[in-house]
């Protein structure tokens, strides 16, 4: 497994307590930026019916779904009781203002030996 | 680090109910030590009677276990009981000798059974009933059998009896005046709960008075002041209970029937709080668990030092806790000379209610045999509703109040586990019971956290406010009707709102400091209400505070379960014309928009539209000259409306006309919920007027308004307001009742909650009555609307909130 820092824009282009999405292979991530400037990165799936997490309102390190109400806690993905579930995260970095998100994937096989 | 040491005095229900809400508002404030003179943890006291009569066990009715106390790093001294305070030491003193040093006190000490001071009332086998150490003596007697006066007819008298029976004891019950419960019922309600308890084989005995008990080595018998001699081999004194106030008498606290105690719960000394049935608050002592819960939640709040919250005193209703055998008594149950009466009494079916009116406000409430709908009139009680409307039915209860959604369903009592409750989110019955039971709970906000019952749309309260009544029996009383915002505050809507004008908060951020938020940045319930309060309060000045409106808000469209949204153009009094068709099927065809469909509000709804095609579509239906409809606010959605008098034989005014006059003018308007408006030509009421938020119908005379209609989650139909003649007044009502509405109905209140809340003839004072107050909420009205008449599709299509529309990034 190795990885790659991408990328995603600048802090400034999303407003406090808002988010933004990406998509990575065809999966949308979510991206929130809190009051206080910090940043997560989370799979943009509800773990109850799929709910856009991205498009919820965010207050202190949490967001609610838009369509059922669910919390969710940004650091970990969990969603708070009395529901039960989980969100993949994705780790984020911000340097200088901007944001990077970090992606995993599985490395390339090795080079065979050519002729 | 030293912490403050915080020593609680009483391991009751009162004692820990105060020191959970102290952990939840500040878990690391104190180092608590408490004292309990019981050998147990904290248990539920009013689950005694269940335990007597075998229906639960001392395991359920425990609330804390050891693990509780330990896990909060709280010091537990069982079976320990306090001699007194050494204030000027600032120590404790056990009875052993024992000085243990405070910053503050918390005494919960409780109250005890009043043991008259009969001669023989302190041999062996007289007990009273308050603890589990006299419920296993009473059990101890019962497996031998024999005989048990039960002295004292009052509630918790029969509950002993009720007990003591059901272990096949012979049970007598003295009773010193002319009829049982004398407290709580009325004659005729005292006869007919006392016919049924004989029938249950408890002997009643009324007018006697006890002289003295007699026995050697332990009770044997009783002897009445009329020579009577009653064979007991146990003797249950039951004859009142008195604060336990030795603690404070003894620390020189001053004290009159219980310990003194402010509307901070604090005593007259400054370090020492008390709560629970061992204090006296306002001349008042309290013997239920509804206040105690009250009283525990604001004594925690100084004792964490947020010092906001305030006891005003509560009001109580009683409940007799003995399987089928239903009495329930609230207010008063004698009518003064000032009071109506009003009386159901079936004897052969053992049922008889009782309510007492004062200018049509409930006052009190007598009821046996059929005590479904006490928890309603208690409600109705305590919010002084005007019941003028309701009083044809009010005696058959609440099924029977013209109510066709959950009214059915009122009874929840005699459900079978299996009916659902909670339709948003699939809950029912057996689920709730369940909840409350192994998980101690008892108030709504602790249901909803644990089961999500009425944690959504809400209409279930009621319901779930009945299961915990009929689950935890006896004092339970219903959340305190006044309820704070949210789990953010304590702060209830009324006092934000008043608070944003008082003190002129002009910031969601300063409205959080104002009322010491417990969050950083508040939730998704308080922060969208904050936000419109502060519009409504602020319309010229305020800036809306994006992040906190709901995303169909923030968007301006509908958003649907796949994240697509929809998009209904407003089509004015539901009026459109061939080219306004042409241009919505263009646009449909031009973005491939899957679904186009007729709403129930004469308008065509876009659905499945993407959120980067947004603004592409506004821009195309501005062009075509529509607006946005707000079929994703909370606020004026449709006005709908018959064709009237220019085509309709029946019809008597322009109604269509009328109807989109009335859409011109209120449009755009932000409100506590939708609102949605009517129009019909004549009493037809082919526009559904009489289910609206406001409808108006035609007659030939003029107009009728009617406000309240509700065709949701619970059918309602609208009030009648009053009727006018010209068409300006119905614009001028239309803009004060709206503006009322936003002025002073709490966030996500449609107007019938709001209307049944604060009651007709208060809407009527303030609109018929008062014509200057009228003219002035409508001038109030028309100011706000100069700033919410901007349509948001065409500025979104023109670039505002671009970061909202934009293609996402694609990682690669």
């Amino acid at each position: 497994m190795s990885s790659t820092w991408f990328t995603v824009g600048q802090l400034a282009d999303i407003p406090r307590l808002g988010a933004k999405v990406v998509h990575w292979q065809g999966t949308p991530i979510a991206i929130f930026r809190t009051q206080t400037d910090e940043v997560f990165a989370l799979e943009d799936h509800c773990p109850h019916k799929q709910g856009p997490l991205s498009q919820g309102i965010v207050h202190d390190r949490k967001v609610t779904c838009p369509l059922h109400g669910w919390v969710i806690a940004l650091d970990k993905g969990t969603a708070m009781a009395p529901d039960e579930g989980c969100t993949p995260g994705y780790s984020v970095r911000v340097t200088d203002g901007v944001i990077e998100i970090e992606m995993k994937h599985l490395d390339a096989l090795p080079p065979t030996a050519t002729a | 680090m030293i912490r403050p040491r915080l020593i609680v005095i009483g391991n009751g229900m009162a004692g820990m109910r105060t020191v959970e809400e102290l952990l939840k508002l500040k878990p690391d404030l104190y180092d608590i030590t408490v004292f309990g003179d019981e050998p147990y943890t904290n248990y539920n006291r009013i689950m005694l009677s269940p335990v007597l009569a075998k229906e639960q066990t001392i395991p359920d009715i425990i609330l804390n276990d050891e693990n509780w106390y330990a896990e909060h790093g709280i010091t537990l001294h069982k079976g320990v009981r306090v001699e007194r305070i050494e204030r000027k030491k600032c120590e404790v003193i056990t009875r052993d000798g024992q000085a243990h040093p405070y910053d503050r006190v918390l005494i919960a000490t409780g109250s005890r059974a009043f043991i008259p001071p009969l001669p023989g009332a302190d041999l062996p086998g007289v007990v009273g009933f308050r603890s589990i150490a006299d419920v296993d003596t009473m059990l101890a007697v019962c497996r031998e059998g024999g005989h048990a006066v039960v002295i004292g007819g009052g509630l918790l008298g029969l509950e002993a009896a009720a007990g003591l029976v059901s272990h096949g004891m012979n049970v007598t019950v003295l009773h010193r005046n002319g009829n049982v419960m004398d407290r709580q019922l009325d004659g005729v309600a005292g006869r007919i709960l006392e016919k049924t308890l004989e029938d249950r084989g408890i002997s009643i005995r009324l007018n006697a008075h006890t002289a003295s008990l007699h026995g050697t080595g332990r009770v044997e018998s009783v002897r009445l002041k009329d020579g009577t001699e009653l064979q007991a081999d146990l003797v249950v004194m039951a004859a009142g209970i008195r604060p336990n106030i030795d603690v404070a008498l003894n620390s020189r606290i001053y004290c009159e029937n219980g310990i003194v105690v402010d509307d901070t719960l604090q005593t007259y000394d400054p370090k020492i709080y008390a709560v629970g049935e061992c204090v006296q608050h306002r001349k008042e002592c309290y013997g239920l668990v509804a206040p105690l819960f009250e009283q525990a939640k604001v004594c925690a709040n100084h004792l964490a030092l947020y010092g906001i919250a305030k006891y005003t005193g509560s009001m109580t209703s009683t409940k007799l806790k003995v399987t089928g055998v239903d009495v329930f008594s609230a207010g008063e149950i004698q009518a003064k000379p000032y009071h109506e009466e009003m009386v159901l009494a079936d004897a052969a079916r053992g049922v008889y209610k009782k309510v007492i009116l004062n200018n049509n406000m409930i006052e009190g409430a007598v009821m046996v045999g059929d005590t479904m709908d006490g928890a309603w009139y208690f409600q109705l009680m305590r919010d002084k509703t005007d019941v003028t409307a309701l009083r044809d039915h009010l005696l058959f209860g609440q099924a029977h109040v013209g109510n066709s959604g959950h009214g059915a369903k009122a009874r929840v009592a005699s459900l079978p586990d299996s009916a659902e409750i909670c339709g948003c989110n699939g809950v029912c019955k057996g689920d709730v019971v369940k909840a409350i039971k192994e998980h101690k709970l008892f108030t709504l906000d602790e249901v909803r956290a644990r089961t999500k019952a009425s944690a959504s749309c809400g209409s279930c309260t009621g319901l779930v406010e009945d299961l915990l009544a009929s689950t935890l029996g006896g004092d339970y009383s219903a959340a305190p009707s006044v309820k704070p915002m949210c789990g953010c505050t304590d702060a209830t809507h009324d006092e934000v709102r008043t608070g944003i004008i008082r003190h002129e908060l002009k910031t969601i951020r300063t409205v959080f400091d104002q009322f010491s938020w417990k969050t950083e940045d508040g939730c998704a319930k308080c922060r969208p209400a904050l936000n419109y309060y502060l519009l409504c309060a602020w319309p010229d000045t305020y800036q809306d505070d994006a992040q906190s409106r709901f995303i169909n808000e923030r968007v301006h469209a509908n958003i649907q379960k796949d994240g697509t949204y929809s998009v209904i153009p407003r089509i004015w009094g539901g009026v459109t014309s061939p080219s306004e068709l042409k241009a919505m099927a263009e646009v449909a065809e031009r973005y491939a928009i899957p679904t186009v469909k007729f709403t129930g509000g004469q308008r065509l709804d876009l659905l499945g539209v993407k959120k980067e095609q947004l603004p592409h579509v506004w821009r195309d239906l501005s062009a075509a000259g529509f607006v946005s409809g707000h079929g994703y606010g909370k606020a004026l959605r449709t006005v709908k409306t018959c064709v009237g008098k220019e085509w309709c034989r029946f019809g008597t005014q322009d109604s269509t006309a009328l109807g989109i006059r009335l859409e011109k003018l209120t449009w755009g308007s932000w409100m506590p919920h939708k609102f949605k408006i009517a129009v019909s030509g004549c009493p037809r009421n082919c526009a559904e007027a009489t289910v609206k938020d406001l409808g108006v119908v035609c007659v030939d005379s003029g107009f009728e308004l009617h406000v309240g209609g509700n065709a949701g989650i619970k059918v309602r139909v609208t009030d009648f307001l009053c009727k006018v003649a010209t068409e300006d007044e119905v614009v001028e009502y239309t803009q004060a009742f709206i503006q009322m509405y936003r002025e002073e109905a709490h966030y996500l209140d449609r107007t019938a909650p709001w209307i049944e809340r604060v009651g007709l003839p208060y809407i009527q004072r303030r609109l018929i009555e008062d014509s200057a107050g009228r003219k002035a909420l409508a001038a109030r009205f028309i100011h706000s609307q100069q700033f919410s008449q901007t349509d948001p599709w065409t500025e979104r299509a023109e670039g505002k909130d671009a970061h909202e529309f934009a293609e996402p990034l694609v990682l690669a």
